[in-house]
């Protein structure tokens, strides 16, 4: 005998729909199973026309994050029976235009993660007959963390500034820009900083740290704000103090 | 409404993103597309894990990745494809550490490499255990420098534009808004990855539904050495998750139900407390999943809910280890089996990973159709044979990814552009997807019990063994299911992202696919490799030193035909492991 869990979901169909509303379904509440799984039992065998993206389910590829019971989360990566005996809700991430169900758009994203320029930049590549970059593991670890974002959406959808004002680039953003930032191997600090420096949202970025809390890759976008935030500051008073230095 | 590029990419996983950059290079002017039915970024290259192979060190040889690769392969490679891959391969791995990809270092600062499979040499760069991401995510982040690129991002192709003898593009879904439209090109490029999930327990991502090698196929493209498809020895039960060969050649065990190193038993070395290459747990993988059958046949595997598990054990390497060479494996092990490796045994099986073959190509990465070429996963050049070694993928979709980009950049530089046959055919195929499916009422055919059957049968028939009884039957009942997949009734007939339309699409994919490799293995009277024929429990290179060409016949059946394997320097020999 297996327990089951009512799982309400979301729906949304604009063709059909002018607002969102809930959808419940009885699904097997697994030891095993992750939401996503539930998710996968409806569509395969009560309802097809439930919509929502997913692809690696071993929590990499950054596709399935939704609201569960009001928090952000990555469905293939938590559990049913969590949220036994239920019923648990499982709503699109916030602080983003839904465009299907649970399906949001993160064109603002992509848009953002563009103009961060998260590429090396160099004043003059290396050719590649010389070799690697050298970079100790202790260079690597100055920015290893900030490159283990899988662009799931979670800290945006967390954001208590990027729900009030989408110009915010945003957590994952920054934390990629700074990625480059602190690579030993990278020369585009100065670049960044116009596209970083140029909107206040990063200095309205409050420290609630909510980003860091919801990441599933323990990232913490906030901690790369903060130290962004340091070194433009102390950016700011050397260019004072020595206006020769080079811009 | 009609789009138009010089090339167009089919997938933007990591031979798709390299393909595009390379084109961005070889000719600014050209205009590149990538079409992809996810955000690249979510491509399945993201899930790779343990590394990717390249000659580095001055204690090793392109010449003994060669012979690795070749024996590793069972003498099917082509030589030639593994010579250029392997000489490539190291200044390509190079190229993505000057785009940033985080690799694991020395503590002078070089490039680190590890043990892998079958490798007689430590030659596989590494960035933790997260080499795929990485290195799909450096690929993707450099492919944003460059404005040449357009991206259509979450478009599903559904077929293939041929006229006048070439492909000219392709006919792609906008999910997002339902829109069915023509991309034209002067050249395609497939880089759609794998078929994994022909299978019911695979490592293989949802998206890996063989598409690449179904529109190329249908086209009238042949597919090769389809009958190879590579079982990982170690996967997750249950999840199908792949714990990677890293973890072994980091020096994990694999233990029988007694506690016992069982690899010995079966001509792959001794065991010795430290990993030695090219031996026991670092034998290659057909090998180690082919053992496994045997020591489940004697009863000594342990038996769980979901079905008989040996285990991987990693407590000796010891906390320090496994915290910064495999933190994944640990992650994943904590959140998807409630165990810690660091203390406990972690329960393995079989598990469905990787296709050798694929859409035949040239080592340009050209298919026999012009104005198509493919790469990685769903090619077939051949480098990988009848058995693909850990850490070859990787600098295999880098390599290839590069030279058929560079081969469609060159090719489309002397095309004129597309006629206008080929919008005729684009407006006759967005009247099959609305009429025969999205509007469709009278559908019976329910997609998951379709596919439940597709994937039963493929385990049953053309699993890690096989008979050719077995795969006869298997062919009859895909034959009814591919009729069947052809009544689907979708409960979804809407336009707005409408996944399950997409899903339909996919299982007709992989039917589609899925008869090519049973029909592959059924011509295949020997065992090579990954194929195992428990009626032809020998290779035989008098007839089978070829690669099986499948081509698809009028009625949809598949015609096979044989093509000789390129043998430069290495003749065919015994496959030695551990001794």
């Amino acid at each position: 005998m297996v327990d089951r869990i009512t799982v309400e979901v979301a729906r949304y169909r604009p063709e059909k729909e002018a607002e969102p509303s809930f959808q419940a379904y009885e699904v097997p509440c697994r030891k095993d199973w992750v939401i996503l799984d539930g998710l996968n039992h409806i569509k395969d065998h009560l309802d097809g026309t439930l919509s929502y993206r997913w692809s690696c389910r071993m929590g990499v590829c950054g596709s399935c994050g939704m609201t569960v019971n009001g928090e952000p989360k990555l469905t293939c990566a938590t559990f049913l029976a969590d949220y036994a005996p239920g019923p648990l809700r499982v709503e699109p991430l916030r602080n983003f235009p839904i465009i299907r169900d649970v399906i949001v758009d993160i064109d603002d994203f992509m848009q953002k993660l563009s103009a961060v320029k998260p590429w090396l930049i160099r004043d003059a590549e290396k050719p590649l007959a010389e070799g690697e970059y050298r970079q100790t593991p202790a260079q690597l670890d100055e920015y290893k963390q900030f490159s283990m974002c899988i662009n799931c959406m979670l800290c945006y959808s967390a954001c208590p500034v990027y729900g009030l004002d989408p110009e915010f680039i945003g957590p994952a953003a920054i934390a990629l820009a700074q990625r480059y930032n602190l690579d030993s191997r990278d020369q585009g600090a100065r670049q960044r900083d116009e596209v970083l420096s140029k909107h206040e949202g990063i200095w309205s970025c409050t420290f609630v740290g909510e980003c860091t809390k919801v990441c599933p890759k323990h990232v913490d976008p906030a901690g790369a704000i903060q130290r962004y935030k340091l070194s433009s500051a102390m950016g700011s008073v050397k260019d004072f103090l020595m206006p020769w230095r080079g811009k | 409404m009609v789009a138009s590029h010089d090339v167009v990419l089919v997938g933007g996983g990591g031979a798709g993103l390299r393909a595009a950059i390379a084109i961005a290079e070889a000719n600014p002017r050209l205009s590149v597309a990538v079409v992809s039915k996810v955000y690249p970024m979510r491509s399945h290259t993201v899930s790779a894990e343990g590394g990717a192979a390249g000659v580095i060190r001055a204690d090793d040889s392109l010449d003994e990745h060669c012979y690795d690769t070749i024996s590793g392969g069972d003498w099917l490679s082509d030589q030639d494809a593994v010579e250029a891959f392997v000489k490539e391969a190291p200044e390509e791995l190079l190229r993505l550490e000057h785009w940033g990809c985080p690799w694991s270092r020395e503590p002078d600062g070089r490039i680190g490499v590890r043990p892998f499979g079958g490798m007689k040499k430590m030659r596989t760069w590494y960035a933790a255990d997260k080499t795929g991401f990485h290195m799909l995510h450096a690929l993707f982040q450099t492919s944003l420098k460059y404005r040449a690129v357009a991206r259509y991002d979450e478009w599903f192709v559904t077929k293939l534009l041929v006229d006048d003898g070439r492909v000219q593009g392709v006919v792609a879904i906008e999910l997002r808004s339902g829109r069915i439209q023509p991309i034209l090109a002067k050249a395609t490029i497939l880089c759609t990855g794998g078929c994994g999930r022909v299978f019911p327990f695979t490592t293989n991502a949802t998206i890996k539904t063989g598409d690449g090698m179904a529109l190329a196929y249908r086209a009238g493209a042949p597919l090769k050495d389809m009958e190879f498809m590579q079982y990982h020895p170690t996967g997750l039960p249950f999840t199908g998750i792949l714990i990677t060969e890293a973890a072994r050649a980091e020096g994990g065990w694999l233990l029988n139900k007694d506690g016992y190193r069982y690899l010995q038993d079966y001509d792959l070395g001794k065991p010795t407390p430290k990993p030695v290459l090219r031996s026991m747990e670092l034998g290659p993988r057909d090998r180690l999943s082919q053992v496994f059958v045997k020591e489940m046949e004697k009863g000594r595997t342990i038996d769980t809910p979901y079905g008989p598990v040996v285990n991987l054990d990693l407590r000796h390497l010891g906390e320090r280890v496994i915290n910064t060479k495999l933190p994944f494996v640990r992650e994943l092990c904590l959140k998807y089996q409630n165990i810690d490796p660091i203390k406990e045994m972690i329960p393995v099986r079989p598990v469905v990973h990787y296709m050798m073959g694929g859409v035949h190509t040239d080592i340009h990465g050209a298919t026999p159709l012009p104005g198509l070429y493919a790469a990685g996963e769903v090619a077939c050049v051949s480098i990988n044979g009848a058995n693909r070694l850990g850490s070859n993928s990787l600098p295999e979709l880098l390599v290839f990814g590069a030279r058929a980009g560079r081969a469609a950049a060159e090719y489309a530089s002397s095309q004129k552009e597309p006629g206008p046959a080929v919008v005729a055919q684009a407006e006759d195929e967005r009247r099959r997807l609305v009429h025969d499916l999205l509007q469709r009422t009278d559908g019976r055919e329910r997609i998951a019990t379709v596919r439940d059957a597709m994937q039963k049968t493929m385990e049953e028939s053309a699993g890690i063994y096989r008979s050719g009884p077995g795969l006869a039957k298997a062919a009859d009942r895909l034959g009814e299911l591919e009729e069947q997949a052809r009544r689907i009734g979708l409960d979804d007939h809407s336009r707005t992202f409408n996944t399950e339309l997409v899903t339909a699409l996919e299982l007709q994919f992989m039917v589609e696919v899925a008869r090519t490799m049973v029909g592959s293995a059924l011509k295949r009277e020997e065992s090579r490799g990954a194929h195992q024929r428990i009626d032809f429990p020998k290779r035989d290179d008098q007839r089978f030193l070829a690669h099986s060409l499948c081509r698809r016949a009028a009625d949809g059946s598949c015609r096979i035909e044989y093509l000789p394997v390129t043998i430069t320097r290495w003749p065919p020999g015994e496959r030695v492991y551990g001794r």
